[in-house]
């Protein structure tokens, strides 16, 4: 059993007061108590932004790489001890940008992990310039004339890539996004969970009261499994259709079952060992 | 034959006419005939056409690299006869397309030549045209006076798994070969090839291959790799033998992907490992600078090619000496070795595991072209004293638990996430907990922690430089990897010359290399770059300046031929 109490650090959150990522933040640590995670079961990666100070304000062993790597680094963990509840945190322009190829590689081999992209929009930590989320138009720091690029539609392009699970919350919605944490890592495949988050300090145009008035909840109806439907579903993008929950969910074996050596165990529950080679040897003979 | 004599047969002909399997059945049948050998091999960056040759260098004696001459030329196409011309050796023997009609002008009274109709024979026995090269092989077997019958054994091994009616289609083709030969010149050429009265079982072995071995030995647990020319050979062997041995190998999406993947997998426990070649290097430095920050253990190796860029792809140079000492912003311990052949690589590889987890830290094992894709015949490698080493670990459970504890010699027990303990890896410079810092004295404890560790490997583990030949000489030549090969052939020929051999590049032996070289004689730095990076990196460490170098960078290997024209000419100005 996980307590709030055990999930606690050191560190206070040096976010911007007001910033998105509390509310992640907060929903992390609830879907932790709520699904039991722990040291035990629990690892997560984070890329480079203001995401990745998540490490030091949650007590579950992380490991913070390198900007855009965060996927790569948590593909391997998974291979190692795919026993581990593998979380990946993410930002869109550590995903998109400088991580962009990692992350589509990621949803065509469907490790079995689960990525959690904030995405405001902007790049924060740097202050402000456009990122691979930032509207066509929006005039940032380094768009002072307004941002030339289409923007990356996140959901839309993870469903098209073949992540096999794919949801969007708001972080204005901290039960509902806890609820997704949890379906995300239920899930047994590459899951995305994008995360409207509002920068307030650097990104006017995509704030709270925005995201409050202009998200809706997927009916209670709506197919997930449908994927023509869910790709409709994850382009829907405009004043008040923008659309939170499952958007789409399929079975299809995990990277991690395509290796037999890994069936029973995991891969390092047998200790590293010399091996007999001579047979290998023989073969040059 | 005399013990020292080499003998030098080359096989040319177009990618894709199985140049390079009939030269790896040739050093075989030799080697099973109770010879050493040498495989050299070059290749357009290609799949079909362009000019393909592997030369097989045979001796009694220990064969090291290859040489320039040609005494025994198997021509599958014109082109061969055109290019290598020029190496062979008067009274060269030549095998080739009786039905092409070459215009081979005066070779007739330079060489003795063997015209076959190999097309013919490879159709006649019911085998598809590529068998012509077995065609060719079964008469060289005949001139050289080899057993047939070992060409018949290693057809079947390599062509194991296809249709036994193929196999013995191609057994057929090269018989008629044989027999051809036999009745038409026989002793034509000199019978360098008789079996000899004993034979002791040996590898036909290229460096690829022995680092590949020396990972599996050494208790690989996860491997990812992205391809790349000419270290591809190394994911190939992981790839077909994991399941055997129960290890991951994952292709990776990038080679940016291919270290992150490794470090994360060694983050969870697993002993890992990647493998490139410059280029991807120069992708993989944020990811070695990753390694040495977070304290992650890891191996890679690095095949070094012709830069820059891309390149010569298939061709080899000492270049990146100075890259890989130095690739990464910011300061972290590298400890990086290189090898001198498939064998060295074998040790130094399985070496490598033991000391990045011992240190915590990257290990760059460094190679080049002519070390990956150069077989050498060598008994089975000898590793029954080889014990896993996997450094300071910790299974206690620890509230207080410091991934990163200040200690004594720099390295802190590692913990593997699953195990109950908290920790961060982190890129970020951090407490000893993990956690983000930017103190003065956090930075200064844990810069110090990280770098003590090198002081720790060069005084724990660090061997000293090697040297082949007398240690009194008149000329010591200076040199690592590859050039090697070349330097040793060379002494053969010296009896006077001595060669030091840099293994050890992170941490650098500078006590006794500088003992060695200021004792020295005559110095003379031999290295395939243009700037002489050993030379360089020498003179750095150890204020030793080696003034008379020996330079190429045309992406051949070293010939013994060359080094020995300098060492000629300097004994002869003394």
């Amino acid at each position: 059993m996980t307590t709030l109490q055990d999930l606690a650090t050191p560190i206070t959150p040096n976010f911007c007061p007001g910033c998105g990522n509390f509310g992640i933040w907060a929903a992390f640590k609830n879907a932790a108590v709520k699904a039991g995670w722990d040291n035990h079961n629990t690892v997560f990666t984070a890329g480079i932004g203001c995401h990745g100070h998540m490490v030091n304000f949650v007590k579950l062993t992380s490991f913070e790489g390198l900007h855009g790597r965060a996927i790569p680094v948590a593909s391997g963990m998974k291979f190692a001890n795919h026993a581990l509840n593998v979380f990946v945190f993410t930002g869109d322009g550590d995903c998109l940008g400088e991580g962009g190829n990692h992350f589509i590689h990621a949803c065509r081999r469907n490790h079995n992990i689960t990525i959690l992209l904030h995405n405001n929009s902007i790049y924060g930590l740097t202050t402000g310039q456009t990122s691979p989320a930032t509207y066509k138009g929006q005039k940032t720091k380094s768009t002072p004339d307004g941002n030339p690029d289409e923007p990356f539609l996140v959901s839309h392009l993870a469903v098209a890539a073949g992540a096999t699970f794919v949801a969007r919350g708001f972080t204005g919605d901290i039960a509902g996004l806890t609820d997704l944490m949890i379906a995300a890592n239920n899930h047994q495949g590459l899951s995305v969970v994008e995360i409207l988050q509002p920068c307030v300090t650097f990104n006017k145009e995509c704030s709270p009261s925005f995201y409050m008035e202009n998200t809706y909840k997927l009916p209670e109806d709506y197919d997930p499994e449908n994927k023509a439907l869910a790709l409709a579903k994850a382009i829907e993008w405009g004043p008040k259709q923008i659309p939170l929950g499952i958007i789409y969910r399929q079975n299809r074996p995990v990277a991690e079952s395509e290796f037999p050596q890994i069936a029973e165990n995991t891969l390092i529950s047998k200790e590293a060992s010399v091996r007999d080679i001579s047979e290998l040897f023989t073969k040059q003979h | 034959m005399d013990q020292s004599i080499s003998y030098s047969l080359k096989i040319g002909g177009q990618a894709g006419q199985g140049v390079k399997s009939a030269g790896l059945v040739f050093s075989k049948i030799a080697v099973r005939s109770g010879y050493n050998i040498f495989n050299y091999v070059e290749y357009p960056s290609l799949i079909k056409g362009g000019h393909n040759v592997i030369q097989t260098i045979f001796s009694e004696d220990v064969v090291n690299s290859p040489v320039q001459s040609v005494n025994f030329l198997i021509a599958l196409d014109l082109a061969t006869i055109k290019i290598h011309q020029p190496e062979l050796v008067n009274q060269a023997g030549i095998v080739y397309e009786e039905e092409a009609n070459y215009d081979l002008g005066d070779l007739s009274t330079k060489t003795r030549l063997f015209p076959i109709p190999l097309k013919k024979i490879a159709k006649e026995s019911g085998a598809p045209e590529i068998a012509s090269n077995y065609v060719a092989m079964g008469a060289t077997v005949s001139l050289l006076g080899a057993e047939f019958a070992l060409l018949k054994d290693l057809i079947a091994e390599d062509l194991a798994g296809k249709d036994i009616s193929l196999i013995e289609a191609n057994q057929k083709a090269a018989e008629t070969g044989f027999n051809y030969a036999e009745e038409k010149f026989a002793f034509g050429f000199e019978h360098i090839l008789q079996k000899r009265d004993v034979v002791s079982p040996k590898m036909v072995i290229n460096g690829n291959e022995a680092i590949a071995f020396a990972a599996i030995s050494a208790g690989l647990q996860f491997a990812s790799i992205y391809p790349m020319s000419p270290v591809s050979n190394v994911m190939h062997v992981l790839a077909a033998n994991q399941r055997k041995y129960g290890y991951i190998f994952k292709q990776a999406e990038d080679e940016i992907s291919a270290i992150n993947m490794s470090i994360g997998a060694s983050f969870a426990g697993a002993r890992s490992m990647t493998s490139t070649s410059g280029g991807g290097f120069c992708l993989m430095t944020e990811g070695y600078g990753l390694a040495g920050m977070t304290e992650t253990p890891l191996v890679i190796i690095e095949g070094m090619r012709a830069g820059p860029a891309t390149g010569m792809p298939t061709w080899s140079e000492q270049g990146d000496l100075r890259f890989i000492l130095h690739s990464h912003q910011g300061e972290f311990p590298r400890i990086v070795l290189a090898a001198g052949d498939p064998k060295e690589a074998f040790y130094l590889t399985q070496e490598a595991f033991n000391l990045a987890d011992k240190y915590q830290t990257p290990v760059v094992v460094i190679t080049d072209k002519n070390i990956c894709d150069s077989e050498q015949s060598y008994e089975d490698f000898d590793y029954s004293n080889y014990r896993i080493d996997r450094g300071q670990t910790t299974t206690v459970i620890d509230s207080e638990y410091k991934r990163y504890q200040i200690t004594q010699s720099g390295v802190s027990p590692r913990s593997f996430p699953g195990f109950g303990n908290h920790f961060i890896g982190n890129s970020d410079e951090h407490t000893e907990f993990g956690y983000d810092t930017e103190t003065i004295s956090d930075r200064n404890a844990q810069m110090e922690k990280r770098l003590k560790k090198l002081d720790l490997c060069a005084k724990e583990d660090m061997a000293a430089p090697e040297i082949f030949g007398p240690a009194d000489a008149d000329i010591t030549l200076v040199s690592w990897g590859s050039t090697k090969g070349g330097v040793l052939e060379a002494l053969k020929r010296h009896p006077n010359v001595n060669y030091v051999h840099v293994k050890w590049l992170s941490p650098f032996p500078v006590g006794p290399l500088k003992e060695i070289l200021e004792r020295a004689k005559y110095l003379i730095a031999v290295e395939a770059s243009s700037t002489s990076q050993l030379a360089g990196l020498i003179r750095e460490k150890t204020g030793v300046d080696i003034l008379d170098k020996l330079l190429k960078n045309d992406g051949r290997p070293f010939f013994p031929e060359e080094i020995s024209d300098r060492i000629t000419s300097v004994l002869t100005s003394k």
